[in-house]
């Protein structure tokens, strides 16, 4: 088990490469702590198995180093860093029985047999695999093939961390909540550093206390799920957590208050720096309401995704969500959009520019 | 509810027609012929399994069978364990795949009979540039009309050189096949190159192997053509395989009942193999 730190890590497929976008990893700062539950989220090509590779050694990055506990290990091959890997394909080894799939990365460490035994018996009892030990690996379901690759990582005693990429893929739908709420567990006993890769925001939310949303080879924000969700640092994040993603709507700057189709729209707090660039408003659905006055919209779609209603609006040439409860109105209908203030943010290209209004701050009407 | 016909065996027909009249019916003449006598004029006398009795019994076919068993033996020892070897040194990917690949074809586009020719003046022992190298540079006695051993040496050394390729195409293609998250997990789980060979590489490549070595079996042990244009199955009968005696019998001797029984023999040991063989390497996946 480690702290894992990176620092200044860049990679490049090229051998040469020449501007930014050579890059499929930009610049790197990253610090993980000993035990913790991480994720990688982003779209598929944003580099995050690009970035899982170079922390589990299959991958030498261009620049940069990656450092378990401070000692440096960017120049060392996988199986001497000491990691675990799961794929997104359940690699098992399909001629041995459960029980030798096990075995074999302690095998091949020359643990003696008596270690092994009591090793895999352990891990076979966590991973509710008991009763299959004797049986041949070729032979099992999708599900339990992945428990036992996963198994082949937590048997060694002594990883400094498991990494999954996309593990859940091939799974069953209804497996996938069970095999997730396992893995959860699993950390929780095992107490390894976990990076767990994945495009699927909830798989993501629900393992990780800290998210790192990676987009075009870069980081955009880490946090904690409910950070990410309350206070997305990047429009992208704003996008791509939350069902529907955040309302973005571009808007202009007057006197330093937010103007969106000749209304004023009120935010949290005041905006930081020089707001010179593309600005938008950021609100994320569930924070829109219907009101009797505020910005006039039209109705273009009403959704009913079970305990809510999700009614789509128009205004101002834009699509506007907003998450509601109770009687819906008809498609077509006009009526005004209110904002919660303290969750209107401002961004300026992309990025957040609003702070938080100071604790005794006016909390202004919408 | 719905009407059964027949009718979908109208679409079989056509198949069934070309197979009766390239298979079925040539096979039935050699039944025909496998237990009838006949001094030609088209009148034959019945002779039951008395031509069957004979080849079983005979000391020729038995070395006969010895012989192609043991052609058989050789190139499968030789050309499954090399061909292995080089689909596992080729490139996975780059420039020279197509290369390789091609390189790799070459010898299996050459018709039989070119390639017996080939070796057979390749090895010639004044002219021949293996043959007069052997001879006059290394200074080895190397002459495959007179010595049996070089004549077998040769026989093998055509069968390997002209056939390995295919064990090599297809052991390829069952490598290429294993998706790279097996190495990876291979190299994390700390596995050394033979493990990584016996438990990932191996076992991917088992179903294709099969096929290579099923259809390696069935073409060394009807093989006819290259050893016969080759060494004409001598010196003496010492590279007589199998097909080459059956044709002696039947052209050379013109004995169309023995003849016709031994190839029925001799079809039966091919399918029986066959058969064995698939059914042993299949057996694990079937349950």
């Amino acid at each position: 088990m480690a702290k894992i730190t990176l620092s200044k890590l860049r990679h490049s497929y090229l051998s040469t490469p020449k501007s930014d976008s050579d890059y499929a990893l930009k610049e790197i700062d990253l610090d993980w702590t000993d035990g913790g539950a991480y994720a990688l989220l982003g779209p598929s090509g944003c580099g995050k198995s690009t970035l899982l590779n170079i922390i589990s050694g299959l991958l030498v990055p261009s620049e940069g180093q990656i450092l378990f506990d401070g000692n440096d290990v960017t120049a060392l091959p996988p199986d001497q860093r000491n990691i675990a890997q799961v794929f997104q394909f359940p690699v098992i080894y399909d001629t041995m029985t459960v029980y030798d799939n096990l075995a074999f990365p302690l095998r091949n460490r020359g643990r003696d047999e008596a270690t092994v035994h009591k090793r895999v018996m352990a891990i076979a009892e966590m991973l509710e695999v008991t009763e299959m030990l004797e049986q041949k690996a070729a032979g099992l379901s999708p599900d339990n093939k992945q428990k036992i690759s996963m198994g082949r990582g937590l048997v060694r005693e002594d990883v400094n961390v498991v990494m999954f990429d996309e593990p859940l893929t091939v799974i069953d739908p209804h497996l996938k909540w069970k095999l997730r709420s396992k893995l959860k567990e699993l950390h929780q006993r095992v107490k390894a550093t976990m990076i767990y890769v994945t495009h699927d925001q909830t798989e993501a939310l629900t393992f990780a206390d800290q998210v790192v949303v990676m987009q075009l080879g870069e980081v955009v924000q880490i946090g904690t799920p409910v950070e990410l969700f309350e206070r997305p640092a990047h429009t992208f994040v704003g996008h791509f957590i939350g069902s529907p993603g955040m309302n973005i709507l571009p808007c202009e700057l007057q006197h330093g208050a937010a103007v969106f189709a000749g209304q004023q729209i009120a935010l949290e707090g005041p905006i930081r720096g020089a707001a010179d660039g593309q600005t938008e408003i950021g609100i994320r659905p569930e924070f829109v309401s219907l009101a009797d006055h505020g910005l006039p919209a039209t109705v273009t779609k009403v959704s009913d995704i079970g305990r809510h209603t999700v009614v789509e609006c128009e205004a101002g040439g834009c699509r506007i969500n907003a998450v509601t409860e109770g009687a819906a109105p008809e498609r077509g209908s006009a009526v005004h959009l209110a904002f919660r203030q303290d969750m209107t943010r401002l961004y300026v290209d992309g990025w957040l520019a609003t702070a938080p209004a100071n604790a005794t701050g006016e909390q202004g009407a919408a | 509810m719905k009407t059964e016909n027949q009718k979908a065996w109208f679409f079989v027909l056509p198949v069934l027609a070309l197979v009766a009249f390239n298979a079925l019916i040539p096979m039935m003449t050699v039944v025909n012929y496998s237990v009838q006598e006949t001094f030609g004029d088209n009148v034959f006398f019945w002779q039951g399994l008395d031509w069957f009795q004979q080849i079983l019994r005979s000391d020729r076919f038995h070395a006969a069978l010895g012989r192609q068993f043991m052609f058989t033996f050789l190139i499968l020892i030789i050309e499954v364990p090399l061909g292995i070897a080089i689909a596992l040194s080729m490139p996975r990917k780059g420039f020279w795949v197509p290369v390789c690949l091609v390189l790799m074809a070459l010898p299996m586009l050459i018709p039989w009979n070119v390639v017996g020719a080939m070796w057979n003046i390749f090895t010639l022992p004044d002219i021949g540039l293996l043959g007069y190298f052997l001879n006059h540079v290394l200074g080895i006695s190397y002459d495959m009309t007179q010595d049996p051993v070089a004549a077998w040496v040769t026989i093998v050394t055509m069968d390997v050189w002209h056939w390995t390729s295919l064990v090599v195409l297809l052991s390829y293609a069952g490598l290429v096949s294993i998706p790279d998250a097996y190495y990876q997990a291979a190299k994390i789980d700390g596995a050394s190159n033979w493990a990584v060979f016996r438990f990932i590489q191996l076992p991917k490549m088992k179903t294709v192997l099969t096929i290579a070595i099923l259809l390696r079996f069935m073409d060394s042990f009807n093989i006819y053509t290259e050893p016969f244009v080759l060494t004409g199955g001598g010196p003496g009968n010492s590279t007589t395989l199998l097909s080459i005696d059956l044709v002696k019998i039947a052209l050379g001797q013109f004995d169309l009942g023995p003849a016709a029984a031994m190839s029925l023999i001799y079809f039966a040991i091919t399918l029986l193999v066959s058969w064995l063989f698939y059914t042993l390497m299949t057996k694990d996946d079937l349950n």
